[in-house]
């Protein structure tokens, strides 16, 4: 084990491919001889797919709750070792509309700190689910976990409008528990102007976009494998972008900012001033296409 | 003569009044600038001729002091529901809410506990973290399935909610639908109670009472149950029977003519509960509690409803012709007969117990009608009540306790253990009645002391027999030779 431990999370808007981004990030991290541990905090249990090529892996809440309770678990029973031995554990949680996810990733964290899970690794990644909803989902970033947050997000507004939010999360932590922004990493959507708005709203945030990763099918055919890029195409152009991701992310160690988050009010009046959004004309706002075109 | 006796006692309230003012100001002294300013509303000096006590009242307690309030799940489990004897009351949720409330109020009742009554027993799905991750509705389904099982001759089942099953949204409504379906209409009560709701117990018992309403009265439908009516039938509605209370009360509604229908909820079964919109008249003891069931009954099934107090001979007479009040001339010589029946027996009891007593002072803090209601009964003993107050009480206790206080009396709504002790302190009565924790605080300080939720482990105080056993305990606390010995020989 190296003497400093490493913790980053991911975390964005439901969708926008953070954890397809994380696996394939870690995946080039390996690449630099670092050891990895993946905790996905997510209940659909989908953060180490492609490391592990599997649908997905026992989680250690279903293995609890099959047993009795999380004290009657080993740490062999959570964890798998996956591609170039990337160690993966699945928090997991309950089906969709039942009980509380929140407090499943409390449990499941405080279950794999307490069993050695983070013993011998460079950097442990959580993998978090969109927006932070509850206390459970903050767990990550609070108590001194993850040091450094990466927020995926895209062009598009509701993207930035989550990592804005997200930043609120990071705030409320940031001076009691010491956790910090690392950057924002833009995966690209194609949308207009997406580059310059991902580093404007970075700039609002006050931290930096860390890297743009642009879009490439490729993704798309190695995720079907359920296999990183790095593995599947390893020589490939977005492999390499991968690669510079991970590079940036490990350099950035210690160099996170504690968020300035924006109103909802700033975040709209940066779309405009990118030209996204015209000047609001109050008179459209709750008109549908139809309607508009009615009315001249 | 009689002037110079007026005068004297016009002095000695306003006296009284100055000390209680400055008693007030003087507790306020102690906490923050803004903690002060909150309490400041919730202490007066009741002035003769108001409409009410001068505090405000059911409004969140001050964090940071301590209470005497419960919540709303023990106002569901503890109150309404609990003593409901052939249905059984799953405590949902964590085991401890359902261990400290385990037949914590002792709610008398008839029946083979265990076979065909469950009051005394203890039922929960003693939730552990999988059950918070994952949702409790399949263990809870279990446990219906296990009841069945295991006591097939229960009649009914309440789901008590405790605060998790709130915050991680179970859907105990749909279970409760699906089991009462499996089990052929069995009644299944899922009841909301999570005890973060609301700001004491007073809002478990509404909730408790809109689940009577809407899964026990709108459940029946437009079908009534075989029910064989009678002109004189009443329902005794907010007696919990602590002690054996409602027994002590029915007799006498019965021996002047009325029939009870129904005992709500001490003693009381489900058939009463689905019987009871077809009385004649509800007679509403604990009107905190069940004010609300008898408010939709009277609108809904016209079934009017009215206060009574059976607490010490000059109420229980004037609560008895009150009723009779609503019947015909049947029942209200039957009143007058019942009143003179038990002359004897009063007049006996107040003239051993009286001497005794006289003249002696009496601080309450209670919950529910109690508050007020006692007060009658210490007063036919010869005994003054110089302070009340409510845990839980509203605006309308407060209105309604005006008919009962005399002048000066210090009132002290959700008082803190610190103002309590400090106001006891200082005014030095004669007995406190309170709960189990005051109980050793007072009487450490060398204060007689009765409790006055459980009746200390004795009773019935209610009715003419229970006059007789309150005026004992009374006389056993104040009289007991222990006090003379609580002075330190050496100073």
């Amino acid at each position: 084990m190296s003497d400093k431990l490493r913790q980053i999370a991911f975390y964005g808007k439901g969708g926008i491919g953070k954890s397809t981004t994380s696996q394939n990030t870690l995946a080039a991290l390996t690449e630099m001889g670092q050891k990895i541990l993946i905790v996905g905090c997510d209940p659909k249990a989908d953060s180490t797919r492609l490391i592990l090529h599997s649908k997905a892996q026992d989680t250690v809440l279903s293995l609890a709750a099959e047993a009795g309770s999380v004290e009657d678990l080993e740490i062999e029973d959570v964890m798998k070792v996956g591609y170039r031995d990337i160690r993966c554990v699945e928090s997991g949680g309950p089906e969709p509309g039942v009980g509380c996810a929140g407090r499943g990733v409390i449990t499941s964290i405080n279950f794999l700190e307490e069993n050695g899970a983070y013993d011998g690794v460079d950097y442990v990644s959580y993998d978090v689910l969109g927006d932070v909803v509850c206390g459970g989902f903050a767990m990550p970033i609070r108590e001194n976990k993850a040091q450094e947050i990466y927020i995926v997000m895209s062009g598009e507004m509701m993207a930035m409008y989550a990592a804005n939010n997200i930043s609120k999360g990071i705030l409320k932590y940031a001076n009691s528990g010491g956790v910090r922004l690392g950057g924002l990493v833009c995966n690209e959507r194609q949308t207009d102007k997406e580059l310059e708005l991902a580093e404007a709203l970075a700039g609002k945030l006050g931290t930096k976009l860390i890297h743009f990763v642009p879009r490439d099918n490729i993704v798309q055919h190695a995720e079907l494998r359920r296999m990183t890029v790095l593995e599947y195409a390893p020589e490939s152009k977005q492999a390499e972008e991968y690669r510079q991701l991970a590079q940036k992310i490990h350099a950035n160690g210690g160099n996170g900012t504690i968020p300035t988050p924006i109103t909802m009010d700033e975040l709209e009046d940066m779309l405009m001033e990118f030209g996204i959004m015209s000047a609001v004309d109050e008179s459209v706002i709750g008109k549908s296409a139809a309607e508009l075109a009615a009315a001249v | 003569m009689s002037i110079t006796a007026e005068e004297t006692r016009e002095q000695i309230v306003a006296e009284t009044k100055t000390r209680n003012r400055a008693l007030i100001d003087e507790v306020l002294k102690v906490y923050p600038e803004k903690t002060a300013k909150r309490r400041a509303k919730h202490l007066n000096v009741y002035e003769e001729g108001k409409s009410d006590c001068g505090v405000k009242s059911n409004i969140k307690s001050v964090p940071g002091v301590m209470t005497i309030r419960g919540c709303a799940y023990a106002g569901s489990k503890g109150v309404v529901w609990g003593p409901i004897k052939d249905m059984i009351h799953i405590s949902h949720g964590p085991v401890g809410c359902g261990q400290y409330s385990w037949a914590s109020r002792r709610n008398y009742y008839i029946g083979t506990t265990g076979v065909d009554t469950f009051v005394t027993m203890q039922f929960t799905s003693d939730f552990q973290e999988k059950d918070i991750v994952f949702g409790g509705d399949k263990k809870l389904e279990k446990i219906m399935d296990e009841i069945e099982d295991l006591f097939p001759l229960n009649h009914g089942i309440t789901v008590q909610s405790e605060c998790p099953i709130g915050l991680i949204g179970d859907d105990i409504e749909a279970v409760s639908k699906k089991k009462s379906k499996e089990y052929g209409g069995k009644t299944i009560v899922p009841v909301r109670c999570e005890g973060f709701r609301g700001v004491s117990q007073s809002l478990g018992h509404h909730i408790a009472n809109d689940s009577i309403r809407d899964y026990v009265f709108e459940k029946q439908g437009a079908e009534p149950k075989a029910f064989e009516k009678t002109p004189y039938d009443v329902a005794i509605i907010g007696d919990y029977n602590i002690g054996g209370d409602a027994w002590s009360s029915r007799i006498l509604l019965e021996e002047m003519g009325l029939r009870v229908i129904a005992q709500w909820s001490g003693d009381g079964s489900l058939a009463e509960l689905e019987n009871t919109p077809m009385a004649k008249l509800n007679v509403l003891h604990c009107y905190r509690s069940m004010n609300y069931i008898s408010r939709y009954m009277e609108e809904k099934h016209g079934v009017p409803w009215v206060e009574y107090n059976f607490f010490g001979p000059s109420k229980i007479a004037e609560s008895l012709r009150t009723i009779a009040s609503y019947f015909d001339d049947h029942i209200k010589e039957g009143a007058e007969r019942v009143i003179e029946k038990y002359n004897r027996l009063t007049e006996e009891v107040i003239a051993k117990y009286r001497p005794r007593l006289e003249g002696r002072t009496v601080m309450l803090f209670v919950g529910g009608l109690r508050p007020r209601h006692v007060i009658g009964a210490y007063e036919d003993l010869g005994m003054n009540v110089v302070g009340t107050g409510y845990e839980f009480g509203h605006n309308d206790d407060y209105q309604r306790t005006t008919h009962y206080v005399k002048d000066g009396t210090l009132i002290y709504d959700d008082v803190t253990g610190y103002e309590f002790e400090k106001m006891v302190e200082t005014i030095q009565p004669d007995l406190v009645g309170s709960g189990i924790k005051e109980k050793y605080v007072f009487q450490k300080m060398g204060v007689p002391f009765r409790q006055m939720h459980s009746w200390d482990y004795s009773g019935p105080y209610h009715g003419y027999d229970g006059f007789a056993i309150f005026a004992r305990d009374m006389d056993m606390a104040i009289n007991n030779p222990v006090w003379s010995l609580t002075k330190t020989p050496w100073e």
